[in-house]
C-alpha cells in the first residue's frame, strides 16, 4: 500500500467488501477524474466544514461530504475507493453542499463517483440498487419515473391507510382527475408511443442501457429486448 | 439550542446586491452559441414578467403560453399537484399545451441511481425542449428537480463543446435540432409572477391560516442564480417563492429555524431507505416546525417535498412524535383560496397528513365536498361520464 494510506482508512474489508489491487483502484479513479464535469466541481477545500452542517445525510449516517471532497482533491486513491465501497449512497443529492465557499460541488462529484461504481459493477452500487431496479424498469420504459400503480400498501405500510385507498380504487379514482393526460395508472402521464421509442434510442446511443448490465443482467436483458422490439415496430433504426 | 432567527433577520433587514458584482449571464454564451450555429434559442414569449434573481439578474418568467413539462411524482402521487396548476391557469384565462410528447427529465432516477451519464440527461432534456419548441409553445417546468437538473444541463453544455457535439448527433438521429429555451422556468415563479392577479381572484379568506414554507433545494440551491429572491420578501435575502405567494393571498407566513434544510428525500432514500428519509423530515422539519412556528399547513413547490413532509408524518405519529400538519404545493393553496374544489382539482384524498382541520380553519365544508367527489365517481362507475371534465370541477 503506498505512503498515502492514512489513519483515515478503516480496514479494506470492514464493510465486507473484498479489496481490489492498489492498480485497479487507481483505474477507478482515473475514470472519475476523466468525467468532463469532474474540474467544474472541485477546486480545492478550505475544510471549513460548511457542506457537512448543510448535509442532511451527514445527520443520520457515518458520511461527510467534505471527506470526500479532500481526499479526491489529495487523490487518495485508496480512501477514493474506501468511500466509493461505502459512503457514496448515503448522499442524499440535494446539494445543499454547493454553498461551498470555494465553489466546490461535493454532490456532484459523489454522483460522478457513483457513475463509476455503477460502470464498474461495485458490489456498494449493486447492494444499493437492491429494491430499486423495479424503478429503473419503470424509468427506463415507460419515460416516467413513478407511476400511481406503485401506490402499493405493501409497498409503502409506513406511509398510512391512504396508500391503501389509492391501490383499491386506482382505476376510478385516476378517472376523476380532469387532466386529459392523466388517466393512466401505469405510467404518471401518457406519453406518446413515439415520444417513448425516441426515449429508447437516447438509452441506447448514449451507452446509459449498458451501464444496466454492470449491475443488473436480468433487467438490462429485459430492457433491452423491449425496446428493441419497439423500435423496429416504429421502423427506426439504430 | 435554537437559531435566534428573529434577532438575526432583524441585524440584516435588508442586503442591497451591489451592481459591480453582477456575475457575467449565462444568457450571454446561450445568444453566442445560437450565432455559431450549435443550436436555436427558444425566446421567452410576450407577456413576461420580469422578477429579480439571487444575484440581481432579471429573469423574465412567461404568463401564456406555456408548455406544462409534467413531473413524474406530482402526475402520479399527488396528482392534485398538476391539477391544481392547471385549473389556476385555466381559471386566470391562459392558453397551455398540457403534452404527450414529453418524457420525465430522468433526473429523479439519476440522483438516486446513477444510471445514466451527462449525454444521456442532456439528450433527454433537449429532445423535450425540441418538442416544445415544435408546438410553439414555452416550457414551464413542474418539477424543482427537473428545474434545477435542466439548470445543471444548460452548464454542462454551455461549458463543453464535446457534449454539444453529443447530444447533436443523437437529437439528429431523432431528426430534432438543439433547443436552448432562453430562460429555465419554474412553475412557482409563475405562481410568484401571477399571485396579484390569483389574489384578485380569491373567494377564500385565508388571514387567520399561519403557514411554514419549506423551499425546494432543487430550485435554489442547484444553480442558484437562478431563483427569485425579491427585496420585499425576507429582506432579499431567501427566496421569495412561495412565501410570496402566501402572503398575497393573505396567509401568516412563520420562520423556523431549520428553513434551509432539505425535506429528506433522497431520491433513493424515499423509495428503499425511508428510515433516514422518515427521520430527517419528521425530526429536522415537521417538529421544528410545529414546535417553533406551529402552522395550520406546510406549503411547499417541489415534488420530493411534498411526498417527504406528508408521507413521513405517519410512522412518525405512531411512535408519538410531534408531528401532524397538512403538506401541500402552493398550487393547491392558491387553487383553495380561489374556491377550487378540495377533492376534484385538489384531489387532496391521495395526501396522508390530515388536511380536514384546514379546510375547517379556511371555512371550507370537506364534507359536502367528499360526498359530492362520491357522487362523481358513482357517475364513473355507471358509465354516465368516461372521465372527470374541468367543467365538472366548477359544476
Amino acid at each position: 500500500m503506498p505512503a498515502t494510506a492514512s489513519a483515515l482508512l478503516k480496514a479494506p474489508n470492514v464493510a465486507g467488501f473484498d479489496d481490489v489491487s492498489y492498480e485497479a483502484k487507481e483505474r477507478l479513479f482515473e475514470q472519475v477524474k476523466a468525467d468532463l464535469r469532474f474540474e467544474d466541481y472541485l477546486y480545492g477545500c478550505y475544510e471549513c466544514g460548511i457542506c457537512v452542517a448543510v448535509c442532511p445525510s451527514a445527520r443520520f449516517y457515518d458520511f461527510s461530504p467534505r471527506r470526500i471532497a479532500q481526499a479526491v482533491a489529495r487523490e487518495d486513491v485508496e480512501l477514493v475507493y474506501q468511500q466509493m465501497e461505502e459512503d457514496i449512497w448515503e448522499c442524499s443529492q440535494c446539494f445543499s453542499c454547493v454553498r461551498c465557499p470555494r465553489a466546490n460541488n461535493p454532490g456532484g462529484i459523489i454522483l460522478i463517483m457513483r457513475e463509476a461504481a455503477i460502470n464498474n459493477g461495485m458490489a456498494s452500487a449493486k447492494q444499493a440498487l437492491e429494491g430499486y431496479t423495479r424503478i429503473i424498469y419503470k424509468i427506463m420504459s415507460t419515460g416516467t419515473q413513478v407511476s400511481p400503480d406503485m401506490l402499493q400498501p405493501d409497498a409503502f405500510p409506513d406511509w398510512g391507510p391512504e396508500v391503501k385507498d389509492v391501490s383499491d380504487n386506482l382505476e376510478l379514482w385516476r378517472r376523476a382527475t380532469p387532466p386529459e393526460t392523466m388517466h393512466t395508472t401505469s405510467m404518471s402521464w401518457d406519453v406518446a408511443d413515439r415520444t417513448l421509442v425516441e426515449l429508447y434510442l437516447i438509452w441506447f446511443e448514449t451507452g446509459a442501457l449498458d451501464m444496466i448490465k454492470q449491475v443488473d443482467e436480468g433487467l438490462h436483458m429485459i430492457l433491452e429486448e423491449l425496446m428493441e422490439e419497439r423500435l423496429e415496430e416504429m421502423g427506426i433504426e439504430r | 439550542m435554537t437559531i435566534p432567527v428573529a434577532a438575526l433577520l432583524k441585524k440584516k433587514e435588508k442586503f442591497e446586491r451591489d451592481p459591480e458584482l453582477l456575475p457575467d449571464d449565462f444568457r450571454d454564451e446561450v445568444f453566442r452559441l445560437e450565432e455559431e450555429g450549435e443550436w436555436i434559442v427558444d425566446r421567452v414569449p410576450e407577456p413576461f414578467v420580469e422578477a429579480p434573481t439571487k444575484y440581481g439578474r432579471s429573469k423574465k418568467v412567461p404568463i401564456a403560453n406555456l408548455w406544462h413539462h409534467k413531473s413524474c411524482g406530482q402526475c402520479g402521487h399527488i396528482p392534485g399537484y398538476s391539477t391544481s396548476i392547471f385549473w389556476v391557469m385555466r381559471k386566470l384565462g391562459m392558453d397551455y399545451n398540457d403534452p404527450r410528447d414529453q418524457t420525465s427529465c430522468t433526473a429523479w432516477n439519476y440522483y438516486a441511481s446513477a444510471t445514466s451519464n451527462a449525454a444521456a440527461q442532456a439528450a433527454v432534456a433537449m429532445r423535450n425542449f425540441a418538442a416544445a419548441k415544435e408546438t410553439g409553445y414555452f416550457p414551464l417546468i413542474h418539477c424543482g428537480t427537473s428545474y434545477g437538473h435542466y439548470k445543471e444541463v444548460r452548464e454542462e453544455l454551455i461549458l463543453h463543446k464535446e457534449l454539444r457535439g453529443q447530444v447533436r448527433d443523437v437529437l439528429a438521429k431523432l431528426g430534432k435540432p438543439m433547443v436552448m429555451p432562453e430562460e429555465i422556468v419554474h412553475y412557482s415563479e409563475w405562481f410568484w409572477a401571477m399571485r396579484n392577479e390569483i389574489a384578485a381572484k380569491q373567494v377564500v379568506n385565508v388571514d387567520g391560516i399561519v403557514a411554514t414554507v419549506h423551499p425546494a433545494c432543487h430550485y435554489y440551491k442547484l444553480v442558484e442564480g437562478d431563483a427569485i429572491y425579491d427585496p420585499d420578501v425576507y429582506g432579499g435575502q431567501r427566496t421569495a417563492i412561495v412565501t410570496g405567494l402566501a402572503e398575497a393571498l393573505g396567509a401568516e407566513v412563520r420562520s423556523y429555524s431549520t428553513w434551509f434544510d432539505c425535506c429528506g428525500f433522497g431520491f433513493r432514500h424515499i423509495l428503499v431507505q425511508r428510515d433516514f428519509t422518515r427521520s430527517f423530515a419528521t425530526m429536522r422539519k415537521i417538529e421544528v416546525m410545529k414546535e417553533e412556528a406551529n402552522p395550520d399547513v406546510v406549503l411547499t413547490h417541489d415534488t420530493g417535498c411534498v411526498t417527504t413532509l406528508d408521507k413521513s408524518q405517519f410512522a412518525a405519529q405512531a411512535h408519538g412524535r410531534n408531528v401532524g400538519v397538512p403538506v401541500m404545493s402552493e398550487a393547491q393553496f392558491a387553487a383553495l383560496a380561489m374556491g377550487a374544489h378540495p377533492y376534484r382539482v385538489c384531489q387532496l384524498h391521495w395526501h396522508s397528513a390530515d388536511y380536514r382541520p384546514l379546510l375547517e380553519k379556511m371555512g371550507i365544508d370537506w364534507e359536502a365536498a367528499w360526498t359530492e367527489f362520491q357522487e362523481d365517481l358513482k357517475r364513473l362507475e355507471r358509465g354516465e361520464i368516461e372521465f372527470l371534465s374541468w367543467e365538472d370541477c366548477d359544476a
